[in-house]
């Protein structure tokens, strides 16, 4: 890669100290990936991986043990508008209307705009996620679920952060409210190609998001196992993309990954207390044996490093 | 009906029974024409002395309430005047008060450090019964006037106080990360998220502290006398005007609830739903 990554996670370490004063427990150990700019990269792994440590870190809202977190050639240190969070739960301010809460984030990011234009800048980004006439004055106890993380998304794209961090924004909604909601940031993404790094535990929703998804292993001493590319082009629909054919031999990858190899793998791999070992890239929606054939499909315009990767009994994917 | 009109009515037939049989139990003070000499000689009294029916009450009220503000000396002033002196005292005590607790409650509550050095302090401080201070403050001030004031401002300061600190250490640690992410000061953290935030805990603190200032200054001013509320109970008991006694009981009641209920209406505005 010619181009610097927008952001570059470098050895990234956390250990919290044991109560008792014995051997600290160490979360993760050593993780390393970077996101470019415009990318959208999901991480999925099971609970206690660490993945909200990780996103604490990246967000400065916490520090990590060792390792630094590198965006834009600076060290990250303590949180910046420049990283812009929106988290499971409880990112509004309840006090305030759906419209305040996204006016405090826009006059915390443009300090010098006047009245008018926060204002505008607001409405226009409460629009923008179908929210407006009438339902951006309620407070967020006065919305729904799905409304308020709405306001949430809102507020983080208002701010135009360099990076936004999503913190598993739909795991407390419904299934099919996280289906619109899904759309929607999408939708807005594709308008604004803002960076983006979420949290999920949903497989078909990191692939209908993502760009890339990045695997942890289990916990204690997880690690970045995997990096898996998502070949299936854009802009992707719910509806569609489950016909695509890259669709289930990636979802088979993610879910046989979570199911037996996430716990293996951290036993396993002995190296995972190796420096500046990155995942490694993993393409399983690329067919090899189409890849030699079919040299327009838009789908595999990354025919240069097919993968060689395979299950454990050596069948390929 | 709803529940809302029949509590109401229950309240008024309550009443109506309570007051019933309060005047039926009370003999009437006969006429003074039909009295032996012995009987004009004592003032119509009788062997036991007798707390006055409810209509005396009413009558006492309404010439009270008719002349509200008027000043015929030390020992003769409208109840007007009185409940006047009274609120004075308890709103200068109770808003120095809360210039001490309202900022301090916030140090506290924000730094784990403050709190552990304070606390000690507090917990002796808190349980002491405000007019304990009194003679105290008199002997200091040399001001009876400004003794009460202080009596005031030292019984009104720990609910706030505690309050304040509670509300603002509670403060959901996801809502001070809103404000972490989004660069706010100090200061702008401390006004625009953590206060909202701790208000309602904060306005409960101050409610309970302007009800224990009324309560206390009613006692406070039986001590230092002059002028006050307390000061007319206890002056009219010295006149053994017994039906201004309950009258002015019931005043200071209603006083009372009056100003709970400006708190209240506060307490709601400031409220929220998580």
């Amino acid at each position: 890669m010619n181009k610097k990554p927008l952001l570059s996670i470098q050895n990234l370490t956390t250990r919290y100290p044991s109560p008792d004063g014995g051997e600290p427990l160490t979360v993760f150990e050593n993780a390393n990936f970077d996101i470019e700019e415009g990318e959208f990269v999901c991480i999925i792994g099971h609970s206690g991986c660490g993945k909200s440590t990780i996103m604490n870190v990246l967000a400065g809202l916490a520090t990590a043990t060792s390792g630094a977190v590198i965006m834009d050639e600076k060290e990250v240190r303590g949180p910046s508008l420049d990283r812009g969070v929106v988290f499971q739960n409880y990112s509004l301010l309840p006090w305030m209307s759906a419209l305040s809460n996204v006016i405090f984030g826009v006059r915390a990011r443009f300090p010098k705009w006047n009245r008018k234009r926060i204002r505008d800048h607001a409405y226009k980004h409460l629009d923008m996620v179908g929210l407006g006439k009438g339902t951006e004055k309620r407070k967020p106890s006065q919305l729904s679920g799905g409304m308020r993380q709405r306001v949430s998304i809102a507020r983080a794209f208002a701010i135009q952060p360099k990076l936004l961090l999503l913190d598993e924004p739909f795991g407390a909604l419904d299934a099919l409210t996280r289906g619109t909601i899904q759309d929607e940031l999408i939708r807005v993404w594709s308008k604004t190609g803002q960076t983006v790094f979420m949290i999920t535990h949903d497989v078909d929703e990191a692939i209908l998001l993502a760009d890339r998804i990045l695997l942890m292993s289990n916990g204690p001493y997880a690690t970045i196992a995997e990096s898996v590319v998502i070949d299936i082009p854009r802009p992707r629909k719910r509806a569609d993309i489950i016909h695509h054919e890259a669709y289930y031999p990636i979802r088979n990858h993610l879910v046989e990954f979570l199911t037996t190899r996430s716990e293996t793998v951290a036993a396993e791999d002995k190296r995972s207390g190796e420096l500046n070992r990155h995942p490694k890239t993993v393409r399983p929606g690329i067919i090899p044996k189409q890849a030699v054939t079919e040299q327009d499909n838009p789908t595999l315009q990354f025919t240069r490093d097919i993968p060689t990767y395979s299950l454990d009994n050596g069948a390929p994917i | 009906m709803t529940t809302t009109v029949k509590a109401r009515i229950l309240s008024v037939l309550l009443l109506l029974t309570a007051l019933g049989i309060w005047e039926l139990v009370t003999p009437s003070v006969s006429n003074a024409e039909n009295m032996t000499e012995y009987e004009l000689l004592m003032g119509g009294a009788a062997d036991v002395a007798r707390v006055p029916p409810p209509s005396a009450i009413f009558v006492k009220a309404f010439e009270e309430l008719s002349n509200p503000i008027y000043d015929n000396g030390p020992n003769d002033k409208g109840i007007g005047i009185q409940i006047g002196y009274s609120l004075y005292r308890v709103l200068t005590g109770y808003f120095l008060a809360a210039l001490i607790a309202l900022p301090l409650g916030f140090l506290i509550g924000m730094s784990p450090l403050a709190y552990k050095a304070l606390d000690p302090f507090i917990q002796v401080l808190r349980p002491i019964s405000p007019l304990a201070w009194m003679p105290l403050a008199l002997f200091i001030i040399q001001d009876s006037e400004a003794s009460a004031i202080f009596v005031i401002f030292i019984c009104s300061i720990w609910p706030m106080l505690i309050n304040t600190a509670f509300g603002v250490a509670g403060v959901r640690e996801d809502w001070v990360n809103v404000a972490r992410t989004h660069e706010l000061s100090s200061m702008r953290t401390a006004f625009t998220v953590i206060l909202p935030a701790a208000a309602p805990t904060i306005l409960t603190g101050m409610r309970i502290s302007i009800g224990i200032a009324w309560l206390v200054i009613v006692a406070a001013e039986m001590l230092v006398g002059g002028t006050g509320i307390g000061y007319y109970v206890w002056n009219e008991w010295n006149n053994l005007d017994l039906t201004s006694v309950i009258f002015s009981i019931l005043v200071i009641g209603v006083v009372g609830m009056l100003l709970d209920a400006m708190f209240a209406q506060v307490q709601s505005a400031v409220q929220y739903q998580e």
